[in-house]
């Protein structure tokens, strides 16, 4: 599974973004999404393009974190949204590990992409329900366990009297406890 | 170079805690004995604590000292009244100081209501399951208000919460302060008798609002009764975009 995290404003404005791999059942914690040419900025359209749904779904749920919310087929990308109360987007995009079985249909013209997703991990990771069901309850509950801890983070680095909001999140230490969020959960 | 462990721990924002001072008088000395090293231009406590390493409920049931709190509000209204043009001007430069902390407090609020679902103190009324809802409508944001933001500023609920009784402004809702902590020790001069500085508290107020997705003005009005000659409405209006989805939210059935 290869994770693409992002927090937005509540204008929109991207305040810190990283791109991880699954550290569970074997993965080395690095990203190995399925166009790793266009992953960089597709990535972020798939997130954004999700935010349509997100602030439709603000108003019908009070829960801080929505769950699954949006799914981008030809990447086969998930979406799980968290909302902090100030009105941040914690977004967090999951492609599960491509399967050798439907790698044919992904498409021809990405056969480098075939090598580098293919790999060793993905045969490991799909041996693991959890890890390659991105819908599942477990899924669910580890994203969610992701986002609450994230948040933690982010309230201290909301409480800091130099942070104003909307300014971009540039501690080393809180990307730091990100990923060790993502390594513990993810 | 020869410890890059501990530059791999650096922070961009400095420490903000009691021993603040201390801690920098430390810092400094120690930078320069590792002068030689690299610098980052970042800063970090001499006891390797950042903010990230301190718990956000370490200081819940701590008080401060009001006289302090005193001092410094008093500093900060003589601040606001450099500069301005009259009595308005200088309670919008009060409500603009106001205003971040009232985004602050809204994710440290639902933060301590979150990690502490089995003590209640902080989520009554509006916020009674764990983990709590955002507010989705007026009445529960009103309540977190008059609740739970009230007792984590002040160690009370509000004295009264209120909505207009003119059908022509159904947007405007009151929350009554009986007597207002921030203006214990502030004495209004006489020709400035419209003044209220608990424009500080609506600065909060209308920060807690816009973080909730509510766009509203909150201003501080004097009402004094007998008992309470300090009594202070904080008149709060919403916009236009929040009643139109007010009015829709209520056809779809959302509390």
């Amino acid at each position: 599974m290869s994770y693409y995290f992002t927090i937005l404003s509540p204008t929109d404005v991207p305040l810190f973004n990283i791109a991880f791999g699954t550290s569970k059942s074997g993965g080395d914690g690095i990203a190995r999404f399925r166009f790793p040419d266009t992953a960089q900025y597709m990535n972020q359209f798939i997130i954004h393009s999700s935010l349509d749904v997100v602030e439709e779904a603000q108003w019908m749920n009070g829960n801080m974190y929505l769950k699954h919310i949006d799914t981008y087929p030809p990447a086969s990308a998930y979406i799980s949204a968290f909302l902090t109360p100030s009105g941040a987007r914690f977004l967090l995009l999951h492609q599960p590990p491509q399967l050798p079985s439907n790698s044919a249909g992904a498409g021809g013209s990405m056969s480098g992409s075939l090598l580098l997703g293919s790999g060793g991990s993905s045969s490991r990771a799909s041996a693991s329900s959890v890890a390659a069901n991105p819908t599942s309850p477990q899924t669910e509950e580890a994203v969610r366990q992701f986002m609450t801890e994230v948040y933690e983070n982010y309230v201290k680095t909301v409480m800091s009297p130099f942070y104003r909001q909307g300014m971009e999140i540039k501690s080393s230490v809180f990307r730091g406890r990100v990923t060790a969020a993502g390594r513990k959960w993810l | 170079m020869t410890q890059p462990a501990r530059h791999a721990a650096m922070l961009s924002i400095s420490n903000s805690g009691p021993n603040t001072m201390a801690g920098e008088k430390q810092q400094s000395t120690q930078h320069m004995h590792t002068q030689s090293q690299p610098s980052q231009g970042l800063r970090v406590p001499s006891n390797r604590k950042t903010i990230y390493d301190r718990h956000l409920n370490r200081s819940r049931s701590a008080e401060l000292s009001r006289a302090s709190f005193a001092f410094l509000f008093a500093e900060m209204v003589t601040y606001a009244q450099r500069r301005v043009t009259g009595i308005q001007d200088l309670e919008r430069r009060l409500n603009e100081q106001g205003y971040p902390l009232g985004l602050r407090l809204l994710d440290l609020l639902y933060y301590r209501t979150m990690s502490s679902s089995t003590s209640s103190s902080l989520s009554s009324s509006s916020t009674s399951a764990s983990p709590p809802n955002r507010p989705l409508r007026i009445l529960p944001l009103l309540h977190l208000i008059h609740g739970p933001l009230w007792r984590l500023l002040f160690n009370r609920p509000a004295d009264a919460l209120e909505h207009s009784v003119s059908p022509e402004t159904p947007n405007e809702y009151m929350i009554t302060d009986n007597d207002p902590l921030v203006n214990t020790y502030i004495s209004v001069p006489k020709e400035m008798s419209m003044l209220n500085c608990a424009a500080f508290v609506a600065g909060i107020i209308e920060g807690v609002c816009d973080g909730c997705g509510f766009e509203a003005k909150v201003t501080a009005h004097n009402q004094p009764t007998e008992m309470w000659p300090g009594r202070t409405i904080f008149l709060l209006r919403f916009g236009e975009s929040v009643m139109e989805r007010e009015k829709v939210l209520e056809r779809a059935g959302v509390k």
